[in-house]
Formats: C-alpha cells, sequence, structure tokens
C-alpha cells in the first residue's frame, strides 16, 4: 500500500513538473511581454530596463527556479494589462468560481441521481425512454448553446431570471458569497445549470446503467427471496452499491466543471477566474495565462490523486495490482 | 458508362452483386431496423450536402458587400408579418441573409473539424503504431505524454493550443493562418485516444505470424507497420473518427464563440453564434437561435451515427 501511494504521488509530481515546464516556458518564450507595456515612442533603453526589472534577461535555468520558487509561494507575477499582482486577481474571483461549481455539481447529483435510479428501475416507462432521450441531447448539445438557449427562454421571452452577472454578493472578507441573498442564488441558477447539465446526464446513464446491472446480480435476488420490501431492496441493497463508482466519477468531472466553467462564465458574465483567463488569452496576458494554468493542474491532480487513493482502499485488488508493477 | 457494348453486358454484374451483398449485410441490416440511425443519417446527409453545395442553394450570397444593404437589416423570418421571401430565416443587422450565412458557416465548421480529426488521427496512429511496435522507452515516454494529456479536457489544451499560437504567430493579420491556427488545436487535442486504440490493437499483431513473416524476408519496420499492421488495426480508429467528428466540430464552434477561433469575416456557425448572441436582447432571436439550432441537429445527427456505428461493429453485442 506505501509502495502505490509513494509511486502515485511521484507520478503527480511528475506530471505537476511537466505542466509547470510548459508554462513557464509560455511565460519565458511565446510573445515579448515588454512589447505590452511599452508604445511606439519607448526607447531602447527604457525597453531594455523594464526587461531587467522583469528578470528576463537572466539564464532560463535561473529564470525556472524563480519561476517555480515564486509559484510556491503564489506569487505569479504581474498582469501584463491590469498591473496588479496575478495572485490578488485569481484571489478576488476564486469565490465565483467555486461557488459556481459547487451549485452545479449539487444540481448535478441532486437530480441525476434520482433520475438515474428511476430509470434504472423502470427502464421500459415512458418516463425512463424520455429521460434516456433528454441525456442525449445534454451530452451532444455544446455548453454555450445550451446558456444561450436558456437565457433565450427564462429570461428573454419569460424574464424570469437575471441572464448575466453575480448579483446580491456578500463581502465576508476572506471570501465573496452569492448564497445569502435572494438575488444572489437567483443569477446562480441558470449558470450552474448550464455547467451541471452534461455532467448530470452522464450521473444520470451512469446510476441508470449500474443500478440496472445490480439489480440482476445474486444478493438482489436473495434479498427478494427473503421476503424483503421493494424500497429495502432497492435503496438499501441496490443503490448503495452503485454510489461507488458515481462518487469516483463525480470526484473526476469536479476537474472538468472547473474547466468548462470558462465557457459557461462567458456565456453569463460570470465574474470568474474562467473569464479572467479568456480575456487573457485574447489579451496574451501570459502571467495570467501561466498562472491558471498551474492553478488549475494542480486541482486537477490534487482530484486525481485523491479519487485513485481512495479506490485504491475500497478495492483490493487496485492495491495488489500496483504492488505487482 | 462504358463504350464497349462488350463491357457494357459484363458490366452490370459486379456491381449488382455488390449492392446485393451491402443489403445482406448485418450492417444494413441493423440500419434498417433503427429508425432513429435511418433519420439521423438523413439529417446528416442533408445538412453535408447542403454545406457542400451552399453556393448554388444559398438564396444570397453574404460575404459579397456589394450586395448587403443596410435597409434590409434585421428582418425577422418569413412567417412573421414583417418578413420577406426573399431571405426566409431574416436578416442580421448588416442585412445579411441568416440562412445563407448559415450555410456557409456549417462549411466551414465541417471542414475546420474534418481536417482537425483527420490531423489528429493522423498522429495518434502514428504514435500508436510506433509505440506498440518499438515498445520500451519510446512506448514509455509516448504513454506518459498521452496519459498527462488525458488528464486535462480536451477544450482546455485547445484553447491553450490556440492562445499559445496566436501569440506566437501573430494571427491578427491573416484570416488563413487562423484557421490553421484551429486545425492544428483540434489536431492536438484528440490524438491521445487514437494511439491508446491503435497501440493496444499493435501489441497484439505484433507478435502474429505475418508480421513475423514480413520481418524475415527482411521488410523494413516502417514498410511492416504502416502496409502490413496498419490495415489489420484501422477497424475500431473508424468508430472513434465519427464520435470525434461531432466533438471536433463542438470545439471549433466553443473556440470560435469564445472569440479565440474563426473571425467574423470568415464566420463557422460558432461565429455566427457569437455575433447573434450580441442581438438576443434586442429581440432578434432569429441571428442566434438559427445557427444553434443547426448546430445541434449537426451534432446530435453525427453523434447518433456514431454510436449506432459502434455498436453495429462491435460483434461482443450481437
Amino acid at each position: 500500500m506505501l509502495a502505490f501511494i509513494l509511486r502515485r504521488i511521484g507520478q503527480a509530481i511528475l506530471v505537476l513538473l511537466t505542466v509547470a515546464l510548459i508554462s513557464f516556458s509560455l511565460f519565458r518564450f511565446v510573445g515579448d511581454p515588454t512589447q505590452q507595456m511599452t508604445s511606439q515612442d519607448t526607447t531602447l533603453e527604457e525597453r531594455l530596463q523594464i526587461r531587467k526589472n522583469l528578470g528576463l534577461d537572466d539564464p532560463v535555468v535561473v529564470q525556472f527556479a524563480r519561476f517555480i520558487g515564486n509559484a510556491a509561494r503564489f506569487d505569479f507575477g504581474v498582469s501584463y494589462q491590469n498591473r496588479q499582482p496575478v495572485a490578488k486577481l485569481i484571489g478576488d474571483r476564486f469565490p465565483a468560481t467555486m461557488e459556481l461549481a459547487f451549485a452545479s455539481a449539487m444540481f448535478a447529483l441532486l437530480v441525476g441521481i434520482p433520475m438515474g435510479v428511476y430509470a434504472g428501475l423502470k427502464p421500459n416507462s415512458w418516463l425512463a425512454r424520455l429521460f434516456q432521450t433528454v441525456s442525449l441531447v445534454g451530452i451532444s448539445l455544446p455548453t454555450f448553446l445550451i446558456g444561450i438557449l436558456l437565457i433565450f427562454i427564462f429570461s428573454v421571452s419569460f424574464g424570469l431570471l437575471p441572464s448575466f452577472g453575480r448579483q446580491g454578493v456578500v463581502n465576508l472578507g476572506f471570501w465573496t458569497t452569492g448564497f445569502l441573498t435572494w438575488e444572489g442564488i437567483r443569477s446562480l441558477i441558470l449558470p450552474s445549470i448550464t455547467l451541471g447539465l452534461f455532467q448530470m446526464t452522464l450521473i444520470m446513464r451512469l446510476v441508470r446503467s449500474e443500478m440496472m446491472e445490480v439489480l440482476r446480480t445474486d444478493y438482489v435476488k436473495f434479498a427478494k427471496a427473503r421476503g424483503l420490501t421493494p424500497r429495502a431492496v432497492n435503496y438499501r441493497h441496490a443503490l448503495k452499491n452503485t454510489l461507488i463508482p458515481v462518487i469516483t466519477i463525480t470526484g473526476l468531472q469536479l476537474g472538468s466543471i472547473i474547466a468548462f466553467a470558462i465557457i459557461t462564465e462567458t456565456v453569463f458574465q460570470w465574474p470568474g477566474m474562467g473569464l479572467m483567463f479568456l480575456q487573457a488569452v485574447q489579451t496574451v496576458d501570459i502571467p495570467i495565462m501561466s498562472a491558471y494554468l498551474l492553478l488549475v493542474a494542480t486541482l486537477f491532480v490534487l482530484i486525481n490523486l485523491i479519487v485513485d487513493l481512495l479506490y485504491a482502499l475500497v478495492d483490493p485488488r487496485i492495491r495488489l495490482s500496483g504492488k505487482a508493477a | 458508362m462504358s463504350s464497349s457494348p462488350g463491357a457494357a453486358a459484363a458490366k452490370p454484374e459486379p456491381s449488382r452483386s455488390m449492392l446485393a451483398r451491402m443489403r445482406d449485410s448485418d450492417i444494413w441490416h441493423s440500419f434498417t431496423r433503427s429508425w432513429i440511425t435511418m433519420i439521423a443519417a438523413l439529417i446528416t446527409f442533408v445538412l453535408i450536402f447542403s454545406a457542400i453545395f451552399a453556393h448554388q442553394i444559398a438564396p444570397n450570397d453574404p460575404f459579397n458587400l456589394a450586395s448587403l444593404s443596410l435597409l434590409d437589416g434585421g428582418k425577422p423570418p418569413f412567417w412573421s408579418p414583417d418578413g420577406e421571401w426573399r431571405f426566409p430565416l431574416g436578416t442580421d443587422q448588416q442585412g445579411r441573409c441568416v440562412l445563407s450565412s448559415i450555410l456557409f458557416g456549417m462549411r466551414i465548421s465541417l471542414i475546420v473539424g474534418f481536417l482537425g480529426v483527420v490531423l489528429a488521427a493522423v498522429i495518434g496512429i502514428t504514435l500508436g503504431l510506433v509505440s506498440g511496435y518499438l515498445g520500451g522507452t519510446v512506448d514509455s515516454v509516448i504513454m506518459r505524454i498521452a496519459d498527462v494529456q488525458l488528464t486535462f479536457p480536451a477544450i482546455l489544451i485547445a484553447l491553450l493550443i490556440d492562445g499559445t499560437m496566436r501569440a506566437l504567430v501573430g494571427t491578427a493579420r491573416s484570416e488563413v493562418l487562423v484557421f490553421w491556427v484551429l486545425v492544428v488545436s483540434i489536431g492536438l487535442s484528440f490524438w491521445v485516444q487514437y494511439a491508446r486504440t491503435v497501440r493496444g490493437s499493435t501489441m497484439v499483431e505484433r507478435n502474429k505470424e505475418y508480421v513475423q513473416a514480413a520481418r524475415l524476408i527482411g521488410l523494413g519496420r516502417i514498410t511492416i507497420l504502416f502496409r502490413h499492421v496498419l490495415p489489420n488495426v484501422i477497424g475500431p480508429v473508424l468508430v472513434i473518427v465519427t464520435i470525434n467528428m461531432a466533438l471536433a466540430i463542438i470545439t471549433e464552434a466553443t473556440l470560435s464563440f469564445l472569440g479565440v477561433g474563426l473571425p467574423p469575416t470568415e464566420p463557422s456557425l460558432g461565429t455566427l453564434i457569437r455575433i447573434g448572441n450580441e442581438f438576443l436582447f434586442s429581440g432578434e432571436w432569429w441571428v442566434v437561435i438559427f445557427p444553434g439550432l443547426t448546430l445541434a441537429a449537426l451534432v446530435l445527427a453525427i453523434n447518433l451515427l456514431g454510436d449506432w456505428l459502434r455498436d453495429a461493429l462491435n460483434p461482443k453485442l450481437r
């Protein structure tokens, strides 16, 4: 078990170093940052001075070491566009993205699991067939199109919900939250449905197929034979066993929720990290791009690592094969 | 077709037998059994056909600035009282016909998606063949890169590659460059699945007798890989190509929607949706909803075809 954990952590560090190298090369070799900060009238001496201040004339290895050292202290330099520390910019927008991700994950779980259970228990009912069709649409439609359609229906046609921005935000000092006001929750509804719809359909399909598989197993038949009520068999025995893969997939999907937040935040002009990243891509603001990349990579790797370790804890087969390899 | 009478008499025989063989095949059978698949195939065919012949079908030329008139701007679809038959699905602010824009936009979306998938397949198949055949260090390096890339969603990687290349080549001036930047971003984001699939089957084929025989008669590695192994591992790849086609179209549309894809002067479906989205609140819903529905129909139809193809070609499910 210890060998497996160490091997897995070693892999995670390797991935992070690779991403750090990529985001450093972005930082170092793509475009000339001084060009963004100067005008045509800037003299050559001034340009050289700016390069020196930014540390762009040191050897590459020194720059990479400095980059990693700074990143470990959450210092990602200064944004070319806003002239503000990147860490502060990200810190300001982190709560918005996290609350959006949390709300959409909750939506996906709380709607997806009941739908999946129903479709698994009664696969031939018309409602279950409807769920299957809807889930196919949810998987096929691109995120931004879902967002636009929701805005068209709920904001433009019926005027029920706000279509953009994060309103009713309460500042708690270290965190800003929209959960405390009615306005804040209302403005969260459409973005989180948009972001969570794909995950919801995924969870629904997964729960459905797992449920149908579990219902065929011997222990469920035995439970039925013992005369337990359908409710006890379905929920106490069957559902519990379908939830292990659901937890894994949800964990792994958290990463892609954060990535797909870029699109949702753009559609709804949600002031989160994704919108900031996209604006950085458009204006070639490299410090923000590389910091975001590193941050998202760290989140991804951590989530993957935790899911893997939990899985190994639950399933001894993975542990053993890890030892043999 | 044929000019000589003798050949004409002999010709119909093989072609009829081919048709008959197709009619008797399992794939055709499973195709006709599922009406959803047939509808999906029909929609895909109609959309691709109208994209190819956009020049002939489109009622107006949305790119010809001379024929545009601002007086035609903001016209609703033909069934509203203000609509005109000249512009069946209405016009945008500049007086461009929405239907014609959709036809040309779909054409660009399909081309970018297709080229991106082909590039991804070429990269993935080559790396998969090499990785599976050689094994050892080459194999582990390629597969570790694949593992790292698989950790991240393809759209994020495409966005990153796109952003980086834009910074590198300075795409502000050239539309052609933007087009190829998009193709390369999609190609580099989707190769992993091909590489993994091909590597797996190559490792099986590598030890078979025909490969040993080819090695014995002294053929080079490249000849063995591409002439002998490749035809035997290509089957599953075709299914991935179909499913990835829909993904690639979505990716292109998303990048264009986010404003880092094709410019308004050469609009794809995604660009059209982005432009139309700005007019959603002024009541001109048709400028965004029609391109959106077209994209949805195209992607859904291709996905359904891909699903069917996967099931039909998978002998385990029969």
